[in-house]
């Protein structure tokens, strides 16, 4: 039981771990990007055409990081070179990203691909309750894995990784000290939501290897505010992203033994319990050191007196 | 040679006004490549959603139709625009303000007409503040990211409105059907010209009126521009802005709540499920394209409704989904920044470095 | 000795503002230049073209005899000229060590933190400076986080360093410890820029000064043919400094009694720590100390833009404290704030508007729930003409006003209801002479109606000359009051850096 369960909450949660990091890069590098919801969609969406026209699941994996990262290069534009708001600029890719695989997407709705298959990991898959939920799942889930130590290592340990963190921090600072804060901030925009677009075509690939329009249903919205939780650090993305893969998982499993309760009614539980989170964090972050990149939502106008 | 970028002194007016007519043109000019990737010709499309929209008494009836609960949900985000608030949740205050005035058009038992309509108004523009008003708590209270909290609570919204429906608030008599009952014509605005044109749009265009006076001419008016302009400047002037953001919020939400009484008594006359199409979303781009003006709203949401009529006509002859205007709404949002850039912003060619 | 700069004819306007009209000036190798002139005169933004963060709208920069042109930051560092923002360029977040690694060159992507970690090091080291690489900057004080600035640029061994204003955020003991570490890279060869309008500091370091005023520079001296009034004279010019019989029949009436505050800021750390003020009716008190000693959070909470966490403020038998009984008390407190755009305006909005901020609910300025346009375009013209705010055309908003006829508007606005309690923080910061002067005569005339003030500055000199008693803080709590009259600069400076009175400690 609990070894399903937790098997159930990793499958779930990786969609929106994928999500979460990406979103954690464009924040790191100070850029808010709420087009998060309308980037997995691209990302499912290209993930599925790539894999179904080339029958390759590494070619549809690809396509969707390739699709997300041309369509976060738009947010990163507009917001890094052109300075616009990056509230507004988040939405419009949103709802961008909605309309245009609802366009696009028409065609490729009731076809169907052979999805990723779980790889048992010998030895490790046979260790009890958490040998199915991590050692025997599929590739997407194994890189997952490897890019959050990925990501923490860049960040942490490359000379690049302190560019970016302090762009987001203090962009005047990695200015003057010869870094070029627009560089730095339109890779971190663009790869990130290539991270997303990946999200978006674990749902079409392997959770439901299918098109559904709006197949994201929330989750881009989910991993926005799981970015707070995180504290934006990936090891701690990785604990949000599971905590809700966890609630989903439940949830399915409560409809599944039919229950009495409305799942109209159940299926609020993940929004329910991401506002929930959000106060929360919003809280602990307010009370002690705020992890909060300094620089974030702000455009940097090298001239631009205060 | 380098590109520097330089502020302009003083933008123009004429770049200010021709910059977002600007940005609509480039963004259908834009669009008209995805229509043709989807083997449709533009110009043909184009032409089609002006005739459906405008070319008729029934397509302009149609059209208003749209605009109205357009402008409603367009009137409480720009209002929380004017705070720097962002209420990305009227989508879920339309659903939930809908809800109010059903329970009230339902279960209340009133049988005079207008005691029926306010009952009806009031419950809705409760339950859209209410609804809103728990992320202007939030925020307030915790500062907690109320663009997170407002478009999380859509989809909280949206499915308690079909709990509803498929559950408790079910017709008996509406053979299994995800509706609740019919009003009866007490609860229903009238409508005119054999069309399905009704009063909702006079209030609409009212509201739009009442917003105008009370951003531009009140007291409270004033403290929400203020707050709006510099939070701090506003706090250091003894603004409670705590309470300001709440407000503000709850006002946003009812507003827009009022769009889903609206839309119930006007147009559906029972709760159902899809009862907004996206309006909520939409009411951003109108909020931003309007540039915070209650007027700029009214008319900002009738070339939406154009667009919405024309996207609903492009899907019956073109098997188009209805979404594809979304992918426009986003194509003219991020134009509109871009365009933004160059009002502000002028771009100077200079001599690259020359080391020693 | 070879010039290692050269500026010639540099021209920089913003938008509604000349920042520097036409400037020339050299530098040798192995000389401690002076840059003086008055605040407002365009030291900083000349320094920020220098660096390559603004560009100059013509006029040229040479280094070694070849001419340069900067777009960016890196240009200049790659000709090796570094500088000490006033403000620092620093991430608070992040450790020293990845402050100063940020700024190395060639530093591979891989790296090896050991590695770095020693070179850094030594150089701390070698300059005898007590850092730990692995604290995070928030936690340093603002003299240490200046090391930290001065190593970053040792470590990319820049030949040409730029120090604005370096000594401001210094106690007098601190600066002395600066200024031997600067004449000891002059003999290493290296060429410094000095920032400042200290005159004391400025004689004792400079090899040559250059004056700047109103954008220009005037005139480049040689040590030797300058001194103290000599440099006061160029720098000021012909404008007079008024003096004034200084009011010193302040009453005993207690107005504001702050006991035992403490107050805490984003981080967690005490901004003031069990701090205690007595403020009388009519007098002027000053507040001496260094800047980030906890000043701003005293203005803060004075004016409500920050709550206690723990101690009492009494104004007369009323505990205010608590923040409703504040707000209706705030109204009555003026406040002239430090960051004059960022919280004393709302910009987007025109003079008019703000000019009735405080105020707009009195019955002035409403009928009923609606603005009385007239009346509080009225008042507008009254104060715009009173003040000699230059205004533009009705409803320009006020962020395309100079900061000097900001700095009007908001004094317009926060003396017009005649306050028993006016909080001043630095409110000739970035003035002309001209406005300094008037807001100085404004200040004062206040004292006639019986208004208090707090005033807070840097300039010791503006200190000793306003102040009925000054205050002097040290790390978020009350070192001691000094009688200006009888004090000296040796003693505020003693208690700037936390020496308490009389040697006790």
């Amino acid at each position: 039981m609990v070894e399903i369960l937790l098997d159930a909450t990793v499958r779930a949660g990786t969609p929106i771990l994928f999500a979460t990091l990406g979103a954690i890069i464009n924040e790191r590098a100070g850029i808010i990007n709420l087009g998060i919801e309308g980037l997995m969609l691209i990302g499912a969406l290209a993930g599925f055409a790539g894999t179904y026209l080339s029958g390759s699941l590494l070619v549809g994996v690809l396509l969707a990081f390739g699709a997300s990262f041309l369509a976060g290069s738009i947010h990163a534009l507009i917001t890094v070179q052109l300075r616009g708001n990056q509230i507004v600029s988040g939405l419009a890719l949103t709802m961008f990203g909605v309309g245009i695989t609802a366009l696009f997407g028409k065609g490729m709705v009731g076809l169907t691909i052979v999805g990723f298959k779980r790889i048992a990991i010998p030895g490790l898959s046979e260790l009890p309750i958490i040998g199915r939920a991590f050692f025997n799942q599929n590739l997407l889930i194994y890189f997952s894995f490897l890019l959050v130590f990925l990501i923490w290592f860049f960040f942490y340990r490359t000379r690049w990784g302190l560019g970016v963190r302090s762009v987001g921090e203090n962009p005047a600072a990695a200015d003057t000290c010869g870094f070029s804060v627009s560089t730095y901030r339109f890779l971190a925009v663009t790869i990130g939501s290539g991270l997303v677009g990946i999200g978006g075509a674990y749902l079409s690939l392997a959770s439901t290897p299918m098109w559904i329009e709006n197949m994201s249903a929330g989750r881009g919205w989910i991993a926005v505010a799981l970015v707070i939780f995180a504290g934006w650090s990936s090891p701690r993305a990785m604990l949000g992203a599971y905590l809700f893969g966890g609630i989903t998982a439940m949830q399915l499993r409560f409809q599944a033994m039919g229950t009495t309760i409305s799942a109209h009614v159940l299926q609020m539980l993940p929004y329910f319990f991401t506002i929930l989170v959000l106060v929360i964090s919003t809280q602990r972050m307010q009370k002690g050191a705020s992890q909060q990149p300094e620089g974030l939502g702000l455009p940097y106008d090298r001239e631009d007196r205060k | 040679m380098k590109l520097v970028i330089e502020r302009r002194e003083i933008s123009s007016a004429l770049l200010r006004f021709s910059a977002p007519v600007a940005s609509i043109g480039v963004a259908l000019f834009v669009a008209g490549f995805l229509l043709l990737a989807s083997g449709v010709s533009p110009l043909a499309a184009y032409k089609e959603i002006l005739i459906e929209a405008l070319g008729s008494l029934y397509g302009l009836s149609e059209t208003l139709v749209k605009t109205t609960p357009l402008i409603f949900a367009g009137l409480g985000v720009s209002l929380a625009f004017r705070m720097q608030i962002w209420n990305i949740g009227a989508e879920g205050q339309i659903y939930v303000g809908a809800m109010g005035a059903t329970w009230v058009a339902l279960f209340s038992g009133i049988q005079n007409h207008w005691l029926m309509m306010t009952a009806m108004f009031f419950a809705a523009f409760f339950c859209g503040g209410l609804w809103a008003g728990v992320a202007g708590f939030l925020r307030a209270r915790w500062q907690v990211n109320e663009v997170i909290v407002t478009l999380l609570m859509n989809y909280i919204a949206i499915l308690w409105v079909d709990y509803l429906i498929y559950g408790p608030w079910k017709d008996p008599k509406g053979f299994n059907f995800p509706l609740t009952a019919q009003f009866s014509d007490t609860a229903r605005f009238a409508e005119y010209f054999d069309t399905r044109f009704h009063s909702g749009f006079f209030l609409a265009v009212f509201c739009a009126l009442l917003l105008y006076l009370f951003i531009e001419r009140t007291v409270w008016g004033y403290e929400i521009k203020v707050i709006g302009s510099n939070p701090k400047a506003a706090q250091y002037a003894g603004m409670n802005t705590g309470m300001a953001i709440f407000f503000v919020l709850f006002l946003s939400g009812a507003i827009a709540g009022v769009a889903g009484f609206s839309e119930v008594a006007g147009l559906q006359h029972r709760l159902q499920h899809g009862i907004s199409p996206g309006y909520g979303y939409t009411a951003i781009i109108i909020a931003w394209l309007a540039k915070r003006s209650a007027i700029g709203v009214v008319i900002v949401s009738f070339l939406m409704g154009v667009l919405l009529v024309g996207g609903d006509s492009l899907q019956l002859l073109w098997q188009l989904p209805v979404a594809f205007v979304y992918a426009f709404q986003g194509l003219i949002l991020f134009f509109l920044l871009a365009s933004d850039f160059f009002i502000i912003y002028r771009v100077k060619l200079v001599k690259g470095v020359v080391n020693g | 000795m070879s010039d290692i700069l050269k500026i010639k004819n540099i021209r920089k306007t913003f938008p509604g503002v000349v920042a520097l009209d036409d400037v020339s000036f050299s530098v040798a190798r192995g000389e401690i230049h002076t840059l003086l002139g008055e605040n407002g005169a365009g030291k900083s933004t000349l320094m920020n073209v220098l660096t390559g963060l603004y560009h100059p709208d013509r006029g040229e920069i040479s280094i070694d005899g070849n001419p340069v042109h900067f777009t960016s930051p890196r240009d200049s560092l790659s000709c090796g000229i570094g500088m000490v923002h006033q403000h620092f360029m620093l991430v608070p977040a992040h450790s020293v060590f990845e402050n100063i690694l940020l700024a190395l060159d060639n530093v591979p992507n891989f790296f090896s933190r050991k590695i770095y970690k020693e070179k850094i090091q030594k150089l701390i080291d070698e300059f005898d400076v007590d850092l730990d690489l692995e604290t995070p900057v928030w936690k340093l004080s603002i003299g240490a986080q200046q090391w930290i600035e001065l190593i970053k640029l040792l470590m990319r061994d820049c030949q040409l360093l730029i120090l604005d204003e370096p000594t401001a955020v210094l106690t007098p003991q601190e600066a002395e410890r600066l200024f031997s570490v600067l004449r000891r890279l002059k003999e290493q060869g290296k060429s410094i820029i000095f920032i400042s309008h200290k005159m004391r500091e400025v004689i004792e370091i400079s090899d040559r000064v250059t004056i700047l005023k109103k954008g220009c520079s005037l005139e480049t001296l040689n040590r030797g043919d300058f001194d103290e009034s000599k440099l006061a004279s160029l720098m000021i010019g012909k404008d007079k400094i008024p003096q004034w019989q200084k009011n010193l029949q302040m009453s005993d009436e207690i107005v504001l009694d702050i006991q035992n505050l403490s107050v805490r800021n984003d981080r967690g750390l005490a901004d003031l720590d069990d701090f205690n003020l007595l403020l009388k009716k009519g007098e002027i008190l000053g507040i001496a100390g260094v800047a980030g000693n906890g000043q701003k959070a005293l203005a803060e909470v004075l004016t409500g833009l920050k709550n206690t966490s723990q101690g009492r403020i009494m104004a007369g038998e009323k505990d205010i404290t608590n923040s409703n009984a504040r707000y209706s008390y705030i109204a009555g407190i003026a406040h002239i704030p430090e960051d004059r755009k960022t919280i004393g305006i709302a910009p987007d909005m025109s003079v008019d508007e703000n000019l009735i901020m405080k105020s707009f609910k009195s019955g002035l300025f409403r009928n009923w729930i609606f603005q009385d346009k007239k009346a509080i375009r009225r008042n507008a013209a009254e104060k715009i003409e009173q003040f000699a705010i230059k205004s533009g055309p009705d409803g320009t908003p006020v962020r395309y006003l100079s900061g000097g006829n900001i700095q009007k508007v908001i004094i317009a606005r926060e003396l017009s209801e005649h306050p028993a309690v006016l909080v001043a923080l630095y409110p000739t910061r970035g003035l002309d002479i001209g406005s300094a002067e008037y807001v100085h005569k404004v200040i004062a005339d206040g004292v006639d109606r019986g208004m208090s003030t707090i005033l807070i500055a840097e300039d010791l000199d503006e200190l000793l000359k306003l102040s009925d008693r000054i205050a002097v803080m040290f790390r978020g709590k009350l070192i001691g009051y000094v009688d200006p009259r009888k004090t000296t600069r040796e003693e505020i400076g003693l208690m700037m850096g936390g020496e308490t009175p009389g040697g006790a400690e």
